[in-house]
């Protein structure tokens, strides 16, 4: 398998940013009561670190290495507000339903920590490969708690009613089954990941530390 | 020798043009966009309004806005006069609905007079009366805009927000939410005013009780449904002696 390649599928499994780099848990916890905010978020930043990533790798040698974390810091926020801006002026309600992410993406640590950890030492375009690759994992992750989340807690998929109606007790519903009301609330996510990293480390030992 | 980049001077150096490159290109930025987004916000003020009443593009599950090109003729269509209440006196003002509500509360603060912009629309030979309400949720603002009858009845109310959690507080702006509403009296039976409240354990959550001043509020969003429910007592209950004079009380 080649080098670059790698830099993709690797963040996917062996090397996830949330499970095994314990990146970017804040956010996972915080947007995924729902699927769509889930794929919205993965999306976001998608873009945001593929495009950091790049910019970053093309700024890292004449970046003062005593400064470097605000400097990262704002290459971030910049580039969060310029998309906001735009969206606010030329897709408007496209931007409404961004806006609730914007704090969320300049303050997510797994952007931080890719820059950190390697477009820093590397170059643009296995940068931006790492950027995706990593961003990648995230959303994948997020999407399978927000999945779970959704389900289990509102019985509804991207808004659609799967388990039946629970106040009219029609499907699942008339048979005695409840929404779980815990499943909303941030501390199921928590619960959720840590069961992802126990099937993860089981099927691979060589994950598992001493 | 020492790298060029780990010296002090360059460090100044380096944070100083970057902080006048990244300031002028989103100064630039920002004021270039200016007026598109002045624009989008008014746009989007008068399809909250014509939602509140009723005129959308509503389906079976979503909530969906009249489109940003029918706004402008639809709202000059619909609504039939805006009326800015200073005090004791209503005063007609085509330009009511741009009023930040925001700022006038902030007024009213500070001990000025809060001039309250009311809509009044027409449709199907109903009247409706449109208020706007602003508040706080967990995170940021939320505010909304009410249509009610004469008597204070909710006709329909639609309900946004700055920032609150997606799949949680963001859900004050779904249907399923908004529509309880319709049909819920602000006032009790004697004519005095108790606004709605998001109650939790609610018993009535098919929400057929239309008398109790309770809508069912959304699990894990509580401190957002309080908000509603305080933006609603406090800045509906201004509207009342309108509503008084209105029916000749």
């Amino acid at each position: 398998m080649g080098k670059d390649s790698r830099l993709i599928l690797d963040p996917l499994a062996d090397n996830n940013p949330i499970t095994i780099q314990v990146l970017g848990i804040c956010s996972a916890l915080a947007i995924t009561a729902e699927l769509e905010a889930s794929i919205v978020m993965s999306i976001s930043v998608l873009f945001v670190l593929g495009v950091g990533n790049v910019v970053i790798s093309l700024m890292r040698n004449i970046i003062p290495s005593k400064i470097r974390i605000i400097v990262q810091l704002i290459v971030v926020a910049t580039l969060v507000i310029i998309v906001d801006l735009v969206l606010k002026a030329f897709a408007y309600e496209l931007s409404k339903t961004l806006s609730v992410f914007v704090g969320l993406i300049i303050t997510n640590c797994i952007i931080m920590g890719r820059f950190e950890a390697f477009a820093l030492g590397n170059g643009p375009w296995r940068s931006f490969l790492d950027g995706i690759g990593n961003a990648l994992g995230y959303g994948v992750i997020l999407i399978i708690v927000g999945f779970f989340r959704e389900l289990l807690g509102s019985g509804t998929l991207l808004g659609i009613q799967v388990l039946g109606d629970p106040i009219e007790k029609t499907g699942l519903y008339a048979l005695g089954y409840e929404n779980n009301g815990f499943m909303l609330l941030s501390p199921m996510a928590l619960i959720v990941v840590g069961i992802i990293i126990w099937v993860q480390r089981s099927r691979n030992k060589a994950l598992i530390e001493d | 020798m020492e790298n060029r980049t780990d010296k002090n001077s360059y460090t100044i150096i380096f944070a100083i043009g970057m902080v006048i490159v990244v300031g002028a290109l989103l100064a630039f930025l920002a004021s270039s966009l200016k007026p598109m987004i002045t624009e989008n916000e008014r746009l989007e003020k008068q399809q909250n309004i014509l939602y509140a009443m009723g005129v959308n593009d509503n389906d079976d599950t979503s909530a969906n806005f009249v489109s940003t090109e029918d706004a402008p003729e639809l709202f000059g269509k619909y609504i039939k006069k805006q009326l800015v209440i200073d005090g004791n006196n209503a005063e007609e003002d085509d330009q009511a609905y741009l009023i930040d509500v925001k700022k006038e509360q902030a007024k009213a603060k500070n001990g000025e007079t809060r001039r309250l912009p009311l809509f009044v629309g027409e449709k199907d030979g109903q009247t409706f009366y449109i208020a706007p309400i602003r508040g706080k949720g967990l995170w940021d603002a939320i505010w909304g805009y009410v249509a009610l009858d004469k008597n204070m009845v909710v006709q329909g109310a639609y309900f946004d927000h700055k920032g609150e959690t997606p799949g949680l507080g963001a859900n004050i702006k779904q249907r399923f939410f908004m529509d309880d509403f319709i049909g819920e009296h602000l006032l009790s039976a004697d004519g005095t005013f108790k606004g709605i409240t998001v109650a939790k354990g609610n018993a009535d959550p098919k929400n057929n009780d239309k008398t109790d001043n309770e809508v069912d509020a959304i699990a894990g969003a509580t401190i957002t449904g309080d908000g509603v429910t305080a933006m609603i007592k406090k800045d509906l209950r201004l509207y009342l002696p309108y509503f008084e004079t209105l029916n000749g009380k």
